[in-house]
């Protein structure tokens, strides 16, 4: 099997599994009973707290746990928008966000919020000078993607971090989880308010994740009825999965610090392999994209078909965010970056892990290459 | 990475006469062992001060370490040249622009020391010669000798010149180990952490005691005493012991026999009375404790002169004159005062009595007192029961699950 499909979802590594099914075998318990069991079971839950606090470099009181990105995204923007309306009623973001962050959004408009979506230039990326024009008064939140989901994109966050260092009130959120574990954020030093995390694209178990809220920043929460992760996220907490994802993430940041370059090698090998296909497009930027992502489109060839053909192959890839491959038609994102509609809805994205190799590369390339040629024929 | 020393100055060691010797040698002991979990550090006594040599380590996590330590004044990073007014003039140019770059901070003063009397510049020609060459090579840059933007030290010792320009504060006081030890009694609240950390603060080593009365406290309410006694490990030099008391049954027994009003009294009382002999067991010469003027009702005028009685040792209470906010303040300063907020009952508060005496007469609390005949036999019974813990700077207090992370 090769697969290619990392940014829908990762293989959750062994030792992950296998601290899940610890934890769900002995302390089962929940971390707010009283008797001891409940004990050992608040007590592993701060541990994994402190674990991913350290490896963030933030304080264990700004983890929160969740459910996964679409909650984190969900709760820091609307939760921002309901706590802080009183104040303004105006939020930017950029029209290539993840359907969880876009459709927030939507609904917030629908109830009076308004939103200004930034435009971004052909590589996907958004400009400093616009955030500076859009931003007013009344405006509260800042919200955006750190690595796009279906290009790899980078959003400047840095320098958004800096402009928004002049306007103390209006809140930072940035959404990392795609970029987690491959693409360096330092959360503190950017100056950012608010960031989602989510396990599963480390190698982590679904229906995990974190939103980091910094200290002081006060939001209505998503769901109430309990006292849980600072009275910001109620629910029994899912002790097994977040510790299991404590560890996802400090064995993720390893591989980081000891493979970056091999993701970076792949990417090229697959690039310049990529170039060589006639009738291929690449629509991820060669310069400021993330070392995992790579999206292109094939004159006249239905995508779903590819991906079919690939199937049969024991190859996986998908089209664009798993969020949306559902819809059909073309991508929203590429059509922002102004591709035009043959190429956004005959586009494909290939996403990778630190375990793919060089010699699967080759091998996808070389079935890429013949499949192509192949369809066209039928197609044609 | 610009700087390659630290200089670390002493506080009111300086003061202290023939027993200064004692104090360098303790501090430097805490100093050497709180550094432990740094490689590379080399750390060298000279006259008044410690010079630690980084060796590629990065400053700020050592003064970071060095700023929890009792008498520490002020720690510097440093650029340590040859006694040579030239190279000197070079480094102190180097150390300046690096002060200043990227900042509007735009006047200095050179602070000239010279303790090693051969070398041909004196303190005072050192600040004009030094402050001229700077002068001369920068832009924008003026003397300000009153309010300097940046105070470039330049300590000219046997060992080379060491040249700084930025300084942070230490934690002040007197180094652990030199005032002698007193019992520090821990709650669980707000305040007898920061009252430990303040005995601390003047050299005494302290030991914890906390009475237990399971299962009318829980497990989780001895885990915070552990906790916090863990936090105050940062502070104390190396270890902490707490002495864990078995006090379910003379709870139970005093509130059998004692009228309600003066359960506490009484209570607090036998408290002493069991930490007196902790004392004398584990040769202290004095209790600590959090206790606070007219905070609550244990802790008016006349209660404590009630509860005084029952011991001859010296109490020390650091926050008795404190506004609660000052000690909240401290606290969240030391890192205690998240775990002391954790929501679990402690054994002051369990049996607490709707109507505590505010003003219980010492008479009264003796005469009660003596229902409970066998009293005796019971402290003497809690204090063979004690469990005692031995917590360590930088080891967990909690059963780790290290093969889950």
């Amino acid at each position: 099997m090769i697969y290619l499909d990392n940014s829908a979802t990762t293989k959750p590594y062994k030792e992950v599994l296998d601290t899940f099914v610890t934890v769900s075998e002995k302390y089962f318990a929940n971390p707010s009973s009283l008797h001891s069991k409940g004990g050992e079971a608040e007590n592993l839950l701060g541990q994994a707290r402190r674990s991913i606090a350290q490896l963030l470099h933030v304080t264990p009181s700004e983890i929160v746990f969740t459910s996964g990105g679409t909650e984190g995204n969900n709760m820091a923007i609307k939760g921002i928008a309901f706590q802080h309306q009183n104040r303004g009623k105006h939020l930017i973001t950029t029209g290539v966000e993840h359907a969880s962050s876009y459709e927030s959004f939507q609904l917030l408009e629908s109830q009076g919020f308004e939103v200004t979506y930034l435009p971004v230039d052909e590589t996907g990326s958004v400009s400093i000078e616009d955030l500076k024009k859009s931003i007013r008064p009344e405006t509260i939140l800042v919200s955006m993607l750190h690595v796009n989901n279906e290009t790899g994109t980078l959003q400047p966050i840095k320098e958004m971090g800096e402009v928004l260092k002049e306007h103390p009130k209006v809140f930072f959120h940035v959404d990392n989880v795609q970029g987690m574990g491959k693409v360096h954020l330092p959360i503190k030093e950017y100056g950012v308010d608010l960031c989602t995390i989510s396990a599963h694209k480390i190698h982590g178990l679904k229906g995990t994740g974190v939103l980091y809220v910094k200290n002081g920043v006060t939001l209505s929460p998503l769901f109430t009825g309990g006292e849980q992760e600072f009275r910001k996220r109620a629910g029994t907490e899912n002790v097994a999965g977040i510790v299991s994802m404590a560890k996802a993430l400090r064995i993720i940041l390893q591989e980081m610090n000891a493979k970056k370059d091999h993701l970076i090698t792949i990417k090229k090998q697959l690039l310049n392999g990529l170039k060589n296909i006639e009738d291929i497009e690449i629509n991820t930027p060669e310069d400021g994209s993330a070392p995992h992502i790579i999206n292109f489109s094939v004159k006249n060839v239905k995508p779903e078909v590819l991906i079919h053909a690939l199937d049969e192959k024991d190859i996986y890839v998908s089209t664009r965010s798993a969020c949306s491959s559902k819809q059909g038609g073309a991508s929203r994102i590429l059509l922002q970056m102004g591709l035009g509609e043959q190429r956004a809805s005959t586009a494909l994205r290939l996403s990778t892990s630190y375990d793919n190799t060089k010699e699967e590369i080759e091998l996808v390339l070389q079935v890429l290459q013949k499949e192509i040629t192949n369809l066209k024929k039928v197609m044609r | 990475m610009l700087y390659d020393h630290l200089v670390v100055r002493y506080g009111e060691l300086s003061l202290k006469g023939k027993n200064r010797r004692h104090f360098e040698n303790q501090l430097h002991e805490t100093v050497k062992r709180k550094l432990r979990r740094f490689d590379n550090l080399k750390i060298s006594k000279l006259f008044d001060r410690l010079v630690i040599e980084l060796n590629g380590q990065p400053h700020e996590p050592v003064v970071g370490s060095l700023q929890d330590i009792f008498g520490i004044h002020s720690i510097s990073p440093a650029l340590r040249t040859e006694n040579n007014l030239d190279e000197i003039n070079k480094t102190a140019l180097i150390a300046l622009k690096d002060a200043m770059e990227n900042t509007d901070k735009r006047t200095f003063k050179v602070t000239g020391k010279r303790s090693l009397k051969t070398f041909p510049v004196n303190s005072m020609q050192l600040n004009s010669e030094v402050g001229g060459y700077l002068l001369r090579n920068t832009e924008n840059i003026t003397v300000d000798v009153h309010n300097p933007d940046v105070e470039v030290k330049v300590e000219v010792k046997d060992t080379g010149t060491y040249i700084s320009c930025q300084t942070f504060k230490g934690a002040g006081g007197l180094p652990i180990g030199v005032g002698g030890k007193a019992m520090l009694m821990l709650s669980g609240g707000i305040d007898s952490p920061v009252a430990g950390y303040l005995t601390m603060k003047r050299g005494v080593r302290i030991e914890g005691v906390h009475f237990h009365s399971p299962p009318f406290t829980s497990e989780r309410a001895k885990q915070k005493v552990v906790d916090l006694t863990q936090e105050l490990t940062r502070f104390s030099g190396g270890k902490i012991k707490l002495h864990v008391v078995p006090f379910t049954k003379i709870q139970q027994i005093i509130k059998d026999k004692i009228p309600a009003s003066y359960s506490m009294t009484i209570m607090r009382r036998v408290m002493l009375k069991i930490t007196e002999k902790l004392a004398e067991k584990n040769n202290a010469l004095a209790i600590a404790n959090g206790e606070n003027l007219g905070q609550v009702a244990s802790q008016t005028m006349q209660s404590m002169y009630a509860i005084n009685e029952v011991t001859n040792l010296p109490i020390l209470r650091p926050v008795i004159t404190m506004d609660k906010l000052e000690i909240m303040d401290i606290s969240q300063k030391i890192g205690t005062y998240e775990i002391s907020i954790r929501p679990y009952e402690d054994c002051c508060t369990i049996f607490l009595p709707s109507a505590p005496k505010t003003k219980p007469k010492r008479e009264k609390a003796i005469r009660f007192e003596q229902n409970i005949e066998n009293l005796e036999e019971l402290i003497e019974e809690a204090v063979q029961g004690v469990e005692t813990i031995i917590l360590e700077e930088g080891r967990s207090t909690e059963t780790t699950f290290e093969e889950l992370f």
